[in-house]
């Protein structure tokens, strides 16, 4: 490479929340013209370190310099102004508006919308990213809304594009066509950042690879010089690595073999959401006493609908439905859907039972029970009248999943249980589910880390598509099934 | 633990209290009015004598108990329910109707039917606008101010109408029969049984949000409606919904209280705005009912004083109105200043920063 | 109805709807923006005290000016509040209610007297525009009134076209709909409801000034008397748009009118029907519009207290 300055350097990046350190000394540099690929396992501080270069977030400390200036981003706007733009994982769209009317917020003076239609046509000509300026956004599918992302970022003259996982809500096809077009995009001179964590497809388009881990930077290399299992390496850390395969096979059981009987039966189960989409079809599944199926997908397959049909928690819109009268649910979004933040341990623990109470509630008994419960999963908390607040993620965890499976239900369900935990606690959390397992329990666990799915389950479904297909416990076959549609 | 939130249940509201009063003061002085006079007038018409307090601040205070608690109950739940003024004419319209139907020979048994028909009315008039956010998804900040002036104008109809004294000249209601009346607490004074009323419903709301499965998940669903549908698996819209009419009823029974105890007849402009201080009451309270008593007793001995301050120091009762408000403002911004400081002593001893401050949680 | 009686009554509808058509186009701005100032009331009172001190002073021009800038000052103090300090609207705008009515109530007395002897004020004098003030019906009611409603009529375009056609307004929108998406986009969320506020609040307090300089020609105490909340209910019948709440303001105006005009004819008819009727049709617009006419979807959530 030239002597040149970066186009992006971020150098010995620190930030923390709270007690979570997420980024830790991290570093980046990305030339000019070049596809950077940013990778990571969750929570190893990858979004939090590009929200920092967008101007989203700020740095506690270390500096962060384009094209050799060092400079202090207050806000996008300032990002912006210097030829930055990024596709968050969650879209920064206003869903009542316009295509054209996303597309032209942020500027100034007066509207022209005939303008911002030629600037689209313009856009899609040149990236073959084809949009309706005239749709709305509420009515596009997500892969829709996500071209629509990156014509924005285009139409405001960027020229370094940060994308965050940008093919996690894709179809196989159209995630081909998005790394495709990252290649050209870069080729014409321009620079794109790709947070990602499926290899493959990062080898198969990236110039150059920054790991992170833990919040620091454990890897800078040209892509052809690394392979699937050095970056695998980096990311996870070998220990870890190694000691994942062994937990995995010595974990192992085979429920069917042993004749347990099924406890959850899907038949033909379909869902339809809200706005008539079909997200699962003709779901055919048994789950077993004393076993662990876990869930592999993409974001946004069809798992999150399978998952709240066996929790009891979502009414399937065809098939049937055989579940337990008593199922445990540990939801992904743990602030929003399992826990009350402004609720004391008690409380949070009664939820259990809230709707089948009448009367009183025993709150000397639940209290007892709440000291016991959290005695028993070894939960860290000033007593059981704490906030739950002021508990750490690990903790408030240890806690839900405490109370989902204070009764021994027939069924656990379990949507990703480690997000955002340390590895003392994510392994706590693991052991949990085992011990589950082993008392009887019949478990369902979905991961968007494919890596935690293997080393829990007993058995693996892929979901892709809303298509239910067992495969063997490969991981290779396992990971081509999620993005090809399975058997297919 | 209990200790001290009783504790804090009567040190607030007394706090705020004297925070109004050394505004007050203040304000007083700014304006070139004899600050000791003023003040003293304000401590005599509110606190001067057993029957001062009884008539004046106590008869004061109970409608807006009565109001705050169907704020803090709404609140709680997680609904802006700013319709507590529009249901407690609503329930002032019915027990008047109730009472000038049944024969006075009745007594208890009428009275009783008023209070209830006050407490039916209010809860159907929350029914409206509960059934319009729960099925229609109209936000109840706006449901409830228009159902507030269609109440008035309800009132204004019934008092020149159907429930017009019998003469036909003035727009009121005729007075109540004595036998339909509530109670006298004290001979000479204006104290009536409704006072003992609000003050047992507060306790009793108290006891009911947190010792009953109900109260729990209407707790439960306001402070977070996904987790009590997925976690607790509570029909969230049902609690909702109940929580709704059961702030409306309240409000409903402050209104018949207010017409079967105090004025004894159905006037148009019955409520001075109850329904709109309760908001503050509520929010003084903390949303909690046992505080609530302290925090109606609090603005219904402002609002008593404000009289006598007026008739003996000839200052504008209206001065009052701004020392209310401004005790709001003032709380508001020292929520923001405690979550901040709150904020940095979690970072320091390692905690989680609070996302977001107290009370009352968002439209949403 | 005779030809005469026609026209005085559009002529006064008119009239009675120009204070709550400035004050509902200034909250749609601020509903737009993603915030409900429920303190509107409190505004529309500072502005008819304002404009009555500024117009004995200095004539009834500038006191609509004066008007203006005590809306203004009100609305300072929520901003600082409700999004400065990130509490709650709801409760915030009631206590600028609270303030506003305690406020003007004592000021009026410590300016004017204890009495609280009516001062009387000259108003504006209608403007006629030569020729079409004497079109039949109409001529009177739509060319022949005072300055607020020229102006609130000129704010209807003015408000559409900076919604619509303008990048700032286009920014507004977005905060309403989706701060965070606002913000991905270089747009400061916080500035800009803040911005909207102050707008306003102006409104409001013109709306105030239009009540006493146009209409009463004096302030007692109370006497904006909840149009604050009237025009709250405007902007929901309006749908949120500048040139709907023209309509639903001329309905609510014909609507309080038409009490006078009974009252006047000594008719029987139970005006309060009429009073309430706008806003039964308000809440049945509401409940059955569809989603493209709902109020912004950010509207009344707080902000996070950091930006």
């Amino acid at each position: 490479m030239s002597t040149a300055a970066p186009r992006l350097a971020l150098d010995a990046i620190r930030r923390s929340y709270g007690e979570v350190q997420a980024l830790d000394g991290a570093s980046l540099r990305v030339a000019a013209g070049e596809v950077h690929a940013l990778l990571g396992e969750n929570g190893a501080g990858k979004t939090t370190l590009m929200k920092i270069a967008f101007g989203l977030d700020r740095a506690d400390s270390g500096t962060l310099a384009i094209d050799g200036t060092v400079m202090s981003f207050r806000s996008p706007r300032d990002a912006m102004a210097r030829g930055i733009g990024m596709v968050q994982q969650h879209f920064a769209l206003v869903e009542a508006m316009t295509v054209a009317e996303n597309v032209a917020l942020g500027g100034k003076g007066l509207l022209n919308y005939a303008a911002t239609r030629l600037t689209i046509a313009r856009i899609s000509d040149a990236s073959g990213l084809s949009i309706d300026p005239d749709a709305r956004v509420r009515d596009l599918p997500i892969g829709a809304q996500q071209r629509l992302e990156i014509v924005k970022a285009l139409s405001r003259n960027t020229t370094t594009l940060i994308l965050d996982e940008p093919t996690a809500v894709l179809s196989p096809h159209e995630a081909r066509e998005l790394l495709a077009w990252t290649r050209r995009f870069a080729d014409g001179g321009g620079t794109v950042i790709l947070i990602a964590h499926k290899l493959r497809e990062v080898l198969s388009v990236a110039d150059r690879v920054t790991v992170l881990r833990r919040g620091r930077t454990v890897l800078t290399a040209a892509a052809h010089e690394t392979s699937e299992e050095l970056l695998a390496d980096a990311m996870l850390g070998e220990t870890v690595a190694t000691d994942l395969v062994a937990t995995r096979r010595s974990t192992q059981s085979n429920a069917a073999a042993r004749g347990a009987k099924a406890v959850v039966t899907l038949t033909r189960v379909g869902v339809t959401d809200a706005q008539g989409v079909l997200r699962l079809t003709d779901a055919d599944c048994v789950v077993r006493a004393g076993e662990i199926i876990g869930v592999a997908a993409v974001e946004g397959a069809g798992q999150r609908e399978l998952l709240r049909v066996i929790a009891g928690r979502l009414a399937p819109s065809h098939g049937s439905a055989e579940l337990p009268a008593e199922v445990g649910f540990v939801p992904e979004d743990r602030h929003r859907d399992a826990v009350v933040l402004d609720a004391t341990l008690t409380e949070n623990v009664a939820l259990r039972d809230a709707n089948a109470r009448s009367g009183m509630m025993p709150w000397s008994v639940l209290r007892a029970s709440t000291t016991a419960l959290m005695r028993e999963r070894d939960v860290r908390a000033d007593g059981e009248s704490a906030t739950m607040r002021t508990l750490s993620g690990g903790n408030q965890q240890k806690l839900v999943i405490g109370r989902e499976l204070a009764n021994v239900p027939a069924a656990l369900v379990v949507e990703n249980p480690t997000r955002g935990l340390d590895i003392r606690a994510t392994a706590d959390v693991h052991a949990a589910i085992r011990a589950a397992r082993d008392a009887g329990t019949a478990v369902i666990v979905y991961s968007s880390d494919l890596d935690e799915v293997l080393l829990l389950a007993d058995r693996v479904v892929v979901v892709a598509g809303g298509r239910l297909t067992e495969m063997p416990l490969d991981r290779d076959a396992v990971g081509r099934a999620m993005l090809t549609g399975g058997a297919s | 633990m209990t200790v001290r939130r009783v504790t804090r249940a009567i040190l607030e509201p007394l706090l705020a209290g004297v925070l109004a009063v050394l505004m007050l003061a203040v304000l007083l002085g700014v304006s070139g009015y004899p600050v000791g006079e003023a003040l003293s007038a304000l401590w005599r018409g509110a606190f001067g004598s057993w029957s001062v307090i009884a008539s004046g601040t106590l008869v004061r205070a109970t409608p807006l108990l009565f109001a705050g608690l169907a704020v803090a109950v709404a609140f709680r739940a997680g609904i802006l329910n700013i319709g507590a003024e529009g249901q407690l004419l609503m329930g002032a319209c019915a027990a008047t109707a109730v009472s000038v139907a049944v024969p006075p020979s009745f007594g208890a048994a009428g009275l009783i039917l008023a209070l209830l028909a006050g407490i039916v009315a209010g809860g159907t008039w929350a029914a409206i606008p509960a059934v319009m956010r729960l099925r229609f998804g109209v936000l109840e900040v706006i449901s409830t101010i228009m159902l507030n002036v269609v109440a008035l104008n309800i009132t204004g109809l019934l008092v020149r109408g159907p429930l017009q004294e019998t003469t036909h000249t003035f727009p009121q209601s005729a007075l109540l029969d004595r036998a339909l009346r509530l109670p006298q607490l004290m001979t000479g004074s204006r104290l009536h049984a409704g006072v003992l009323l609000a003050l047992v419903t507060a306790i009793g709301l108290a006891w009911f949000l947190r010792a009953t499965a109900p109260g729990y998940r209407l707790r439960m669903t306001g402070a977070n409606p996904a987790a009590a549908a997925s976690a607790g698996r509570i029909d969230v819209g049902r609690v909702m919904f109940a929580a709704f009419v059961l702030s409306g009823a309240l409000a409903g029974l402050g209104g018949a209280v207010e017409v079967t105890g105090v004025t004894y007849a159905l006037y148009e402009n019955l409520s001075p705005g109850y329904g709109y201080t309760a908001i503050a009451v509520a929010l003084l309270a903390r949303l909690n009912p046992a505080s609530a008593i302290g925090a109606a007793v609090v603005f219904g001995a402002l609002e008593a004083g404000a009289s006598a301050m007026q008739r003996d120091a000839q200052v504008p009762a209206g001065m009052v109105g701004v020392v209310e408000a401004s005790v709001i403002l003032v709380l508001l911004a020292s929520e923001w200043v405690g979550a901040r400081v709150a904020a940095r002593g979690a970072s320091i001893r390692g905690g989680t920063p609070r996302a977001e401050n107290l009370p009352g949680p968002a439209v949403s | 109805m005779s030809a005469n009686l026609a026209s005085d009554f559009l002529d006064a509808s008119v009239r009675n709807a120009t204070p709550l058509l400035l004050a509902a186009l200034g909250e749609t701005v601020v509903e737009r923006s993603g915030v409900i100032n429920v303190g509107l009331e409190g505004t529309i009172i500072a502005g008819c005290l304002a404009g009555l001190a500024g117009a004995a002073a200095f004539g009834p021009t500038t006191g609509l000016l004066v008007s203006a800038a005590a809306g203004l000052a009100i609305a300072v103090i929520f901003a600082f509040i409700a999004i400065g300090l990130a509490a709650d609207q709801i409760i915030t705008g009631t206590a600028i209610t609270m303030l506003g009515l305690g406020l003007t109530g004592t000021l009026y007395r410590l300016l004017y007297g204890d009495s609280g002897a009516a001062l009387r004020t000259p108003t504006l004098s209608p403007i006629g525009i030569p020729l079409l003030k004497d079109i039949p019906f109409i001529g009177s009611a739509l060319f022949d009134q005072a300055l607020p409603t020229y102006l609130a009529a000129a704010l209807v375009p003015i408000l559409w076209w900076w919604l619509y056609r303008t990048q700032s307004g286009l920014a507004l929108r977005a905060t309403g709909e989706n701060p965070d998406a606002a913000r991905a986009s270089g747009i400061a969320p916080r500035r800009v409801q803040t911005l909207a506020v102050l707008i306003g609040g102006v409104c409001g307090g013109l709306a105030g000034g239009t009540l006493v300089l146009a209409q009463v020609g004096t302030f007692a105490e109370g006497m904006s008397a909840g149009r604050g909340f009237v025009a709250i209910a405007i902007v929901a019948l309006g749908r949120w748009h500048p040139v709907g709440a023209a309509m639903a303001a001329l309905l609510f105006g014909m609507a309080s009118t038409l009490q006078f005009f009974f009252q006047a004819l000594n008719l029987q008819v139970p005006y309060q029907v009429f009073l309430a009727l706008p806003y039964l049709l308000t809440l049945l617009a509401l409940a059955l519009s569809s989603s493209r006419y709902r109020a912004p979807a950010a509207l009344g959530r707080r902000q996070q207290s950091v930006d």
